[in-house]
């Protein structure tokens, strides 16, 4: 304990009765906000593995008369690309196993045009100019594409940015209104035990003794209502998880906790109360300041 | 000095009191009794002049200087000013407590304090409970539990029996006889009389020496 006894009675004080409150609605969206933004960089950092020194080449649709030629000539194109470690056309069978979660298992009509599929593997760390290497391989194949999956990737990663900074926006705005509250409600508890502060100073009390008092009562409710709300946290994150496990999408966040993620939200609600605390002694001193 | 913007309440006084002496401070309602109370025990600073204690210049005192001031001041405020949330006895102990005082010794200290001043039945009693006679002893008992090197008394036996009165009255003489500067601001005439020392009596905001007494 940060005082052995309260000399004012703030624990018998209404105007910090709501603050449990506002502390547990702050740390539950805190929480939430920064489960979400880590996943999200989960997910980014796992994205980026999974295309990293990738491209797909197509070349027109595996029914045209010189298809397999056409093949057959992209790769050698490709090839001889230095940067380029591996070009393999891919089987029919795999293309159809691509398409397989849009048309479902054996509904492929052997009749039905599919593109002819080129899997490139870049060496490591090397960049490619897709452009140069589309006009080379238009000359010998026309008509052939270059998928760079980045590029619908980096729009993908466009978005789990934009939302990891409106997750750290939503932090932002539970510390400023987390301050303010406690801000508020230790004005309030200043002036309902404005008598009491008083005759305390005047017996001889620094402005550090009454502010513990304060910090110790806004530590009490800070954590009050920073435990159950980051509990509750807890509970959205773990029943969220399971949900996106049952699902099996590749590519959405996964929630799971590792130590460091776990880690970082037992610091919201611990944080929450540190914030507040400091924020109670800061405003009884500054108003104490005032005082003879 | 003055409160604010508002007139100045007390002007050009000059008074010196000597550590260790005992003196009344009498006069009308108004005159500013207590806004030189309130001077002495550091609850204002004066707009001007110069006002020295336990060789401090108050004016240019540092403010994380004056608590240490304060603690050698005990305070017998008019309206007592108790905590109403804490016992008798937490009441007392809270000078002692602030100072930082050892537990073991603040409770028997005050215990025994408690009983002197007749209050021994009523230590764990909350001042609600108390009437008019035994708050005002609880507050005297914070001011002098300190053993203060200055006592100030904002008319401290105004709520008392007379017999209570002269009980208390002795209280202070004897912190005086053991070195603390006492000032009693009271308009009780009956009890100025029966003791013998120097009243000072304030007037529109000046001070004079109404009687030397034996201080």
């Amino acid at each position: 304990m940060l005082v052995r006894r309260y000399d004012l009675q703030l624990d018998r004080d209404p105007s910090g009765r709501f603050l449990p409150w506002v502390v547990g609605v702050m740390v539950f969206l805190g929480a939430l906000a920064l489960a979400g933004a880590m996943a999200l960089n989960q997910s980014v950092l796992a994205w980026n593995r999974s295309v990293e020194g990738t491209l797909t080449v197509q070349v027109g649709d595996n029914l045209a008369p010189d298809a397999a030629d056409r093949v057959t000539k992209a790769v050698a194109v490709l090839r001889s690309v230095a940067g380029i470690r591996e070009a393999r056309a891919l089987s029919r069978t795999e293309v159809e196993r691509l398409l397989e979660p849009w048309l479902g298992k054996g509904n492929i009509a052997a009749d039905l045009p599919l593109p002819d599929l080129i899997d490139v593997r870049l060496a490591p760390g090397v960049r490619l100019d897709i452009k140069a290497l589309t006009a080379r391989l238009g000359e010998a194949v026309p008509g052939a594409r270059i998928d760079d999956n980045r590029q619908w990737l980096a729009r993908l990663i466009t978005l789990a940015r934009a939302m990891q900074g409106l997750a750290a926006g939503i932090v932002g705005l539970v510390v400023i209104a987390t301050v303010t509250m406690v801000i508020f409600a230790t004005r309030a508890g200043l002036a309902v035990h404005h008598e009491v502060i008083e005759v305390v100073h005047l017996i001889g009390a620094r402005d550090a003794y009454i502010a513990r008092q304060f910090q110790a009562h806004t530590l009490n409710l800070a954590l009050g209502g920073g435990i159950p709300g980051f509990l509750a946290a807890m509970g959205v994150l773990i029943t969220l998880g399971n949900l996106i496990e049952a699902l099996q999408a590749p590519l959405l966040p996964r929630l799971a906790l590792d130590p460091v993620g776990l880690a970082a939200l037992i610091a919201v609600p611990v944080a929450a109360a540190l914030l507040a605390t400091w924020t109670a002694r800061f405003t009884v001193l500054r108003r104490l300041r005032q005082m003879v | 000095m003055r409160y604010s913007i508002g007139p100045e309440v007390l002007r050009d006084l000059n008074l010196h009191l000597p550590p260790g002496s005992f003196h009344f401070l009498t006069g009308p309602s108004g005159a500013g009794k207590t806004s030189l109370l309130k001077l002495l025990y550091l609850a204002h600073r004066p707009s001007r002049g110069l006002i020295t204690m336990f060789d401090h210049d108050i004016s240019t005192t540092k403010r994380q200087q004056l608590p240490a001031l304060r603690r050698r001041i005990g305070v017998v405020f008019q309206e007592f000013r108790l905590l109403d949330h804490l016992s008798a006895l937490d009441n007392v102990a809270l000078p002692l407590r602030i100072a930082g005082a050892r537990e073991d010794q603040i409770r028997e200290h005050v215990a025994e304090l408690l009983s002197w001043v007749g209050l021994a039945d009523h230590i764990n009693a909350r001042p609600a409970t108390l009437s008019g006679g035994e708050k005002q002893r609880v507050a005297i008992a914070r001011a002098v539990i300190g053993r203060p090197s200055l006592l100030l008394a904002d008319e401290p036996t105004g709520n008392v029996d007379p017999e209570m009165g002269m009980r208390l009255m002795h209280l202070f003489l004897e912190l005086n006889k053991i070195g603390t500067t006492v000032v009693i601001a009271t308009h009780d005439q009956t009890l100025i009389d029966s003791i013998d020392k120097p009243v000072l009596r304030l007037h529109d905001g000046e001070i004079s020496l109404a009687r030397a007494g034996t201080a």
